[in-house]
């Protein structure tokens, strides 16, 4: 489903992205996994172009992406992204914010005039009914919990009825419990309607739970390709260099805390001590 | 420093030179003070002479001439119905340009540069400097009253529609761009619901702003109750005046009074 060849992502001096080669199956769910500013972002961004690679080639469903208006359209269309932030409009209300997703497949004019196809209003009525909040489609978005704007995030994304979903830390800002149930959504969705999905998280044992492989970045390379199981301590050292046994053991317990929180926890060990 | 019971806390000058940038900084600041006030003849002597004078006129004025409100009635909604009009044309004129001259959506540096410019053109010319021109191109009356308001509010609303929409959250903007989403599509569903509580408040004040310089559009021929103000200052009929300028109050004070409670209200979060 997609196939990436050479990749690589310069900002000024920065290299981002160093040549990643990397193959999606359709029907996939993938963990990008690995710390802050690693690459992960970049990456996903390549694969829809909200950013412009510096070389490589990116086939979506056997078509190599180009960054012309008609085909960008095109490419984002079959392609939806979730996003950390969220980045849902709070203004709007909830069935207008899942709406937007089908804005790149309906008339534009009558779409300026908040006119929208009954096909495209039931596709988002459907969507809401998968993340579970049909009843709030008529609030104002920014009414929700952080959860519930992700869950809005998600239907936004179904939405588009895309081949593709990428997420982009989609809850690297919720607590565990909400975590697991928004990923739940996630895969549940994909697994349904055969989405390929490509998830970056920072969380190792969100991946070892909701990944079906897992791709390990550091310093803009890929450094481990392999599934749930083989990711050992060795490997985590791969991604996460100067991550110690200890560390890797307070990630596991507090996820959320993850890269953030592990200087603090560091140093409230050596307090102890 | 301690002065009796009381603690002196002044920040510590940093760097080699120690007070003498503050110091420096004070003696110029005195110096250019002095410079204006020579230039622009500032002279309390001059107004203490004048005081007198002033009273003249005052008790000349008071009390006003009730009986003139009458005639007041009519100029005082032709203010109005100017101010609206004013205000009307101005949002249309700037909101079409305003996206070109915000940063994070414009096409690219020339047209950003060239709307602002554009802006600050027609912000820089003065209401009643245009009035003067629009009397002589469309003739007496409160039409031109009308335009000089539009092209000097279209100036200032453009700039502040551009700059709020520089402030909104990115962050959805790049989620429509990745739906597929068209130029259009993303600034009618992604800008404008953030900035539209701003934009209603920034119009009020042009509205409330267009009100007030309407009141003087008048001096120059170009409709309103200015126009009465002028006359009966011409004819020498200070209580006619003092009429016109306690309606002119009033009108200001509404204005105000009811704009910022319209401003608070939406900005508490009343449904777009």
């Amino acid at each position: 489903m997609i196939k990436i060849r050479g990749l690589t992502k310069r900002y000024g001096a920065f290299d981002a992205l160093k040549g990643i080669d990397l193959d999606v199956k359709q029907g996939e769910f993938l963990v990008v996994l690995g710390p802050s500013g690693a690459g992960k972002s970049t990456l996903l961004r390549c694969i829809n172009r909200l950013a412009d690679p510096t070389s490589g080639d990116i086939h979506i469903d056997g078509k190599l992406a180009r960054s012309d208006a008609a085909s960008l359209r095109r490419l984002r269309c079959q392609v939806a992204m979730i996003f950390q932030h969220y980045n849902v409009v709070p203004r709007l209300s909830v069935q207008k914010n899942v709406l937007t997703g089908r804005l790149g497949a309906m008339p534009s004019v009558l779409s300026w005039l908040q006119l929208f196809p009954r096909k495209d209003v039931e596709i988002a009525l459907e969507c809401l009914r998968r993340v579970e909040l049909e009843d709030k489609a008529e609030l104002r978005t920014d009414t929700l919990s952080g959860g519930q704007k992700q869950r809005v995030g998600i239907a936004r994304a179904l939405a588009q009825q895309p081949k593709i979903i990428l997420a982009d830390e989609p809850v690297a800002s919720l607590d565990p419990k909400t975590s697991r149930t928004v990923l739940n959504y996630l895969r549940q969705a994909s697994r349904e309607l055969g989405i390929t999905v490509v998830c970056n998280l920072h969380q190792i044992d969100y991946a070892k739970e909701f990944g079906e492989r897992i791709v390990g970045v550091s310093a803009g390379q890929i450094v481990f390709e392999g599934g749930p199981d083989q990711l050992t301590g060795d490997v985590l050292h791969r991604i996460y260099p100067g991550l110690d046994e200890n560390d890797a053991r307070c990630n596991a317990a507090a996820p959320t805390a993850a890269t953030a929180a592990a200087p603090v926890l560091r140093q409230l060990q050596l307090e102890e001590a | 420093m301690n002065i009796g019971s009381y603690t002196l806390l002044v920040a510590k000058p940093t760097g080699n030179l120690g007070w003498l940038p503050r110091i420096a900084t004070g003696v110029v600041a005195v110096a250019v003070l002095a410079w204006a006030a020579a230039g622009a003849q500032v002279s309390f002597t001059e107004l203490t002479k004048g005081l007198p004078w002033i009273g003249d006129i005052l008790s000349r004025m008071l009390p006003p001439n009730w009986a003139f409100l009458d005639k007041l009635v009519r100029p005082a909604i032709e203010t109005i119905q100017i101010a609206l009009w004013g205000t009307l044309l101005s949002v249309i004129l700037a909101v079409p340009v305003c996206f070109f001259a915000a940063r994070n959506l414009t096409p690219n540096r020339v047209v950003y540069q060239f709307t602002r410019q554009l802006f600050n053109v027609t912000r820089g010319i003065n209401e009643i400097i245009l009035a003067l021109v629009f009397v002589a191109a469309v003739g007496l009356g409160p039409f031109p009253g009308v335009l000089a308001l539009a092209v000097h509010g279209a100036g200032m609303l453009g700039k502040f529609f551009a700059e709020s929409i520089e402030e909104i959250d990115q962050g959805p903007i790049e989620a429509l761009r990745a739906t597929g989403a068209g130029a259009v599509q993303t600034i009618i569903f992604g800008v404008l619901p953030q900035v539209v509580t701003a934009w209603i408040a920034v119009v009020l004040y042009r509205f409330e702003t267009n009100l007030r310089q309407a009141t003087v559009l008048g001096m120059v021929g170009a409709g309103g109750i200015g126009f009465e103000l002028v006359g009966s200052m011409k004819l020498f009929q200070y209580h006619d005046t003092a009429t016109c300028i306690v309606v002119i109050i009033a009108m200001v004070m509404v204005a105000d009074y009811v704009s910022s409670r319209l401003r608070s209200w939406i900005q508490k979060g009343a449904h777009a």
